[in-house]
């Protein structure tokens, strides 16, 4: 097996997953119809309470950065889900049949979810221009925290990969991690600045890397706090929030890409 | 004697259940070898171990003269497997899908999708070929599978359950386009719970219940083993069965099996339509009315019968406890 195998397969099995991106759309509308509700619902419902002078002007920029975390954090589910239906459906069994590199199925898998993730910032971003978001920087960090963003994302997409094969149903898959992806996204800076939590609940929110990457993606947009007046945290991974969600992705693509591996060589020899 | 698939005792197990219990197999170049059983009996294990999927806990297996368990890489390169479902991605087109698989058996870009053009003409699907698969009916996805499992014209082939489910016309249709193939020299291990599929294509059959191979032979082996072909006879009078019984006796090769309920009986005999007519002028002699008479050929349930004394029905729970535990 040479190296261009392995890249090749990978790439052919990213592109039998984009094909499905193609063949159904609805699948990329609803995708990406939630985040565009939630940008709607948080910047009118609640921007004008946390923001009362701006009326909510300033709430709308804080926010979007947020949004996007939030929203590539949900999209990692697919990874899950989709491996799960091709165990189910006996994909990987026919996969696993053919000399091709073990890896791409699983490798191929995160890259197309990458770019199923670009395809989501893009509209994200053009609901977000409307609604009055703007960078301020320039393009270059601009282009940095929205490929800080993506990284984070994939990094997620490997804990999914796990996930999605050990337990393989999809519909278990989506129930699951919503439970554990709704609390992550919101103990964290992604819709209200942390000064307001309670002091455990803070702690958590500090270290938490979905906090950390929407900090590094507002940083790097130009967005700054709705309210300048409030304390500013000073935890390490909010001071140093670009460095802290690489190595945090770094980790857990170490970690769990392995799980992953194994647990696909295990789930379809059964 | 040029072997293609051979496997030495296989074992293996999922906890306490044993779904393999030390399998022999040899199949001979360019033949058929029919795995025959009801559901749970171990012939999908069989497969699953052959084509790399699945580690055997003991014994050893060897396609086209490579190890399994040690070579798994360049054994792929010589198998094709369609499974028990069709694995065809229903997102994807019938070309597309057979289009992956010839770039991922790395024929190269070229040589894929001219392969998938020529497969989606010899299946019938041409037309279809640019259509998502999930708009194909179950018989052309079915198709669809082989044609995956033909890409790289691997000179040995696994078809584990390729008819089932599908309609009558589908399964002949089916039959047509495996019989072709092994025209053209493929070896093939086909796993049926079908006598008639079996007998239709397979040279030689092996039985296989509870993991073991329980009968091995060519179908008309394995037929004069269990009686041949089956007399069947309904009485009008049910008081009367018993004496109908004792008339036919003489006739069969092992006594009738009669059922009150039904007011019929059951015979293995040889030389059918000729005993059909001695038992019908027996009974008509003895002013014995009857309500239906027939001969019909052994289904796997009398292969079954004859060999472990209980019927495939009867496995049932143990097919549950396999399929969870699997």
């Amino acid at each position: 097996m040479t190296t261009v195998d392995v890249v090749s397969d990978a790439a052919v099995v990213a592109k039998r997953n984009l094909i499905k991106i193609k063949r159904v759309p609805d699948l990329l509308v609803f995708t990406t119809l939630s985040p565009i509700m939630f940008v709607l619902l948080f910047a009118y419902v609640f921007g004008g309470a946390i923001d009362p002078s701006g009326g909510g002007a300033a709430y709308r920029e804080f926010l979007i950065a947020g949004i996007f975390a939030q929203t590539v954090v949900f999209g990692a589910t697919n990874t899950g889900a989709g491996l799960a239906d091709d165990v189910k459906k006996g994909i990987v069994d026919r996969f696993r049949s053919l000399p091709m590199a073990p890896s791409a199925v699983l490798t191929g898998r995160t890259l197309s979810d990458v770019v199923n993730n670009v395809i989501v910032l893009v509209v994200m971003s053009i609901t977000g221009l409307i609604v009055g978001w703007r960078i301020h920087t320039g393009p270059l960090e601009a282009l940095w925290g929205f490929v800080l963003l993506l990284i984070f994302a994939y990094a997620i997409s490997w804990i999914m990969a796990w996930l999605g094969l050990l337990i393989p149903s999809p519909e278990v898959i989506n129930n699951a991690s919503f439970i554990v992806i709704f609390p992550l996204t919101f103990v964290a800076n992604t819709f209200v600045p942390l000064d307001t939590l309670p002091g455990p609940l803070r702690v958590f929110a500090e270290w938490n890397p979905v906090s950390s990457v929407t900090q590094a993606a507002r940083e790097l947009f130009g967005n700054p706090s709705p309210n300048p007046s409030a304390a500013v945290s000073t935890a390490w991974s909010l001071e140093h929030a670009q460095l802290y969600t690489l190595i945090w992705s770094v980790a857990v693509v170490a970690v769990f890409a392995p799980l992953a591996a194994a647990q696909y060589r295990r789930a379809a020899s059964r | 004697m040029d072997v293609a698939i051979e496997v030495a005792g296989l074992v293996k197990r999922y906890g306490d259940l044993t779904a393999l219990d030390g399998v022999d197999l040899q199949v001979p170049r360019g033949t058929v070898l029919g795995l025959l059983g009801p559901n749970g009996a171990g012939k999908t294990t069989i497969v699953r171990i052959l084509t790399t999927l699945l580690q055997p806990d003991a014994g050893r297996a060897t396609i086209d003269g490579v190890d399994v368990l040690a070579n798994p890489r360049e054994v792929r390169k010589r198998l094709g497997l369609s499974g028990q479902y069709a694995a065809v991605d229903e997102y994807l087109t019938g070309f597309e899908n057979l289009d992956m698989i010839g770039r991922l058996y790395h024929l190269g870009r070229r040589r894929s999708r001219e392969r998938a053009r020529e497969l989606l003409a010899q299946f019938s699907l041409t037309d279809a070929g640019d259509r998502p698969t999930r708009t194909y009916s179950g018989g052309m996805r079915r198709r669809l599978d082989l044609a995956g499992a033909l890409v790289a014209a691997p000179p040995v082939l696994f078809l584990d359950e390729p008819t089932t489910g599908l309609d009558p016309r589908s399964r002949t249709e089916m039959w047509g386009v495996i019989q072709r193939l092994v025209a053209d020299g493929t070896t093939l291990l086909l796993t049926t719970q079908y006598l008639e599929e079996a007998d239709v294509l397979a040279d030689d059959i092996v039985v296989i219940d509870h993991g073991r191979a329980i009968a091995r032979g060519t179908s008309d082996q394995l037929k004069a083993q269990i009686g041949g072909e089956r007399l069947e006879l309904t009485v009008s009078d049910a008081g009367r069965l018993g004496g109908a019984v004792d008339l036919v006796t003489p006739l069969g090769v092992a006594p009738p099996v009669a059922d009150e309920h039904r007011r019929s009986l059951t015979m293995p005999v040889t030389g059918g339509v000729k005993a059909l007519r001695q038992a019908l002028d027996l009974l008509e002699a003895a002013g014995l009315e009857v309500d239906d008479a027939g001969v019909r050929r052994p289904t796997l349930d009398d292969v079954f019968l004859t060999l472990t004394g209980s019927t495939t029905r009867d496995d049932e729970a143990e097919q549950t406890e396999e399929v969870g535990a699997a």
